[in-house]
């Protein structure tokens, strides 16, 4: 038996062990309590290590580019971050940029950090359990998945004016993004968080 | 039902991680966040953000978001004048996502949280599981608003042809992301506990 208070409403609940696959909601708001989902820490790891190499990836390699006229441009993932570097747009420099690459990237790190050690069947590492907070907590703020449609929505306008072609990068941010999903599916904080509750 | 919550019982429960503490300790053992029975001052952030969002979505639709020059000529397109030059041209779909997460998102998540934050202090206004649905909706959808900043982000590194086309930001896109970002930040104040809070026992702002 576990003791839970629903998060969304305070009401405190005895919850038993439950078999794998089935879950507990709260008896009054009916807020999910138990995902009944165990987190494999092979391929949450797995997932965590390929969004970051795409991610990275997409980082260096040109991501869209444009004809017209003669004219060409090519922009990288980093160009378009840097978009606003001017004057006093540059808040929204570093805004695009956090939310699209860094705290996705925060983020994995923060996970393979709390996760590996545990993988490799050694004590979590120091301060893991306020890593994995941290990732959790960031969650709301990583917008990849945003962008993507963002750039969806571009294209159809961009493509009155010129010819666009795509870049490897784009193709790794949109796989990028799928994992992320993925890894958020098969992903189970409750279960993380007992594996370390052993923590010193 | 006989419902008896944490803080009745003497408990807290961490809002990271979910482990049950007794009330008074100070950090969680566990995760190390600081613990708290109801989000402390929810409602005065609450407030406070959602103003801030109003008053930055005000700029947002006057200024330009975004401005095009393509062979001499200069548009300067507000976030609806965008959305209207979509439809014009046949893009439908696309207009209508714009629309959707620019303005109909925005305005409707400043109506909802207004809404929660008035309603969690007048009992009898609305049922506790309307406020729940409210509180559900606001949750998920405010992140989408940020397309637009993403879309203008994309078209400025994008199209710059020199003398062809090339499309700069324009002043809108920061009060918009501003907009944005204030009422995520109002969202994520609001403790949904206190939807549940019965009258005679106030939100204590501990």
């Amino acid at each position: 038996m576990t003791l839970l208070a629903c998060p969304s409403c305070d009401m405190l609940h005895d919850v038993p062990d439950l078999p794998q696959g089935r879950r507990a909601y709260c008896l009054r708001c009916n807020h999910m309590l138990v995902s009944g989902r165990r987190t494999s820490l092979d391929r949450t790891l797995a997932t965590g290590f390929a969004i970051a190499i795409l991610i990275v990836f997409a980082l260096f390699f040109p991501f869209l580019s444009i004809e017209e006229l003669g004219f060409s441009n090519t922009t990288t993932l980093l160009g378009v971050a840097a978009a606003f570097l001017e004057g006093w747009l540059i808040p929204l420099t570093l805004a695009v940029t956090a939310s699209i690459v860094a705290i996705p990237l925060i983020r994995v790190a923060l996970l393979i950090y709390t996760l590996f050690p545990i993988w490799r069947g050694r004590p979590p590492a120091p301060h893991a359990a306020r890593a994995f907070r941290w990732s959790e907590a960031l969650r709301p703020w990583s917008m990849a998945e945003i962008f993507v449609l963002g750039a969806a929505v571009a294209l159809v306008k961009a493509a009155d004016l010129a010819t666009i072609g795509f870049g490897p990068a784009f193709w790794a941010f949109c796989a990028a993004v799928f994992i992320i999903a993925f890894e958020r599916q098969i992903t189970d904080a409750a279960s993380i968080w007992s594996m370390l509750d052993n923590e010193p | 039902m006989n419902v008896l919550t944490a803080r009745e019982a003497g408990l807290v429960s961490c809002h990271r991680c979910e482990l049950v503490h007794d009330q008074g300790v100070a950090r969680c053992r566990r995760c190390h966040a600081h613990l708290f029975s109801r989000k402390p001052y929810s409602l005065q952030r609450v407030w406070a953000w959602l103003i801030a969002g109003i008053i930055a979505y005000i700029p947002a639709n006057l200024y330009p978001m975004l401005v095009t020059r393509q062979l001499g000529t200069t548009h300067e397109d507000t976030i609806v004048g965008g959305v209207i030059v979509l439809a014009d041209t046949g893009a439908y779909g696309i207009a209508g996502i714009i629309f959707f997460a620019s303005v109909v998102v925005p305005l409707s998540k400043f109506g909802v949280i207004a809404l929660l934050a008035w309603s969690v202090t007048r009992p009898n206004s609305l049922s506790q599981h309307a406020r729940l649905h409210l509180h559900e909706v606001i949750e998920f959808v405010g992140r989408w608003s940020m397309i637009d900043v993403f879309v203008v982000a994309l078209l400025t590194a994008l199209v710059q042809l020199g003398a062809a086309a090339s499309v700069h930001p324009g002043p809108a896109a920061v009060c918009f992301a501003l907009s944005v970002v204030f009422t995520m930040l109002s969202a994520q104040a609001f403790d949904p506990r206190l939807i549940w809070d019965r009258p005679d026992t106030p939100p204590k702002e501990t």
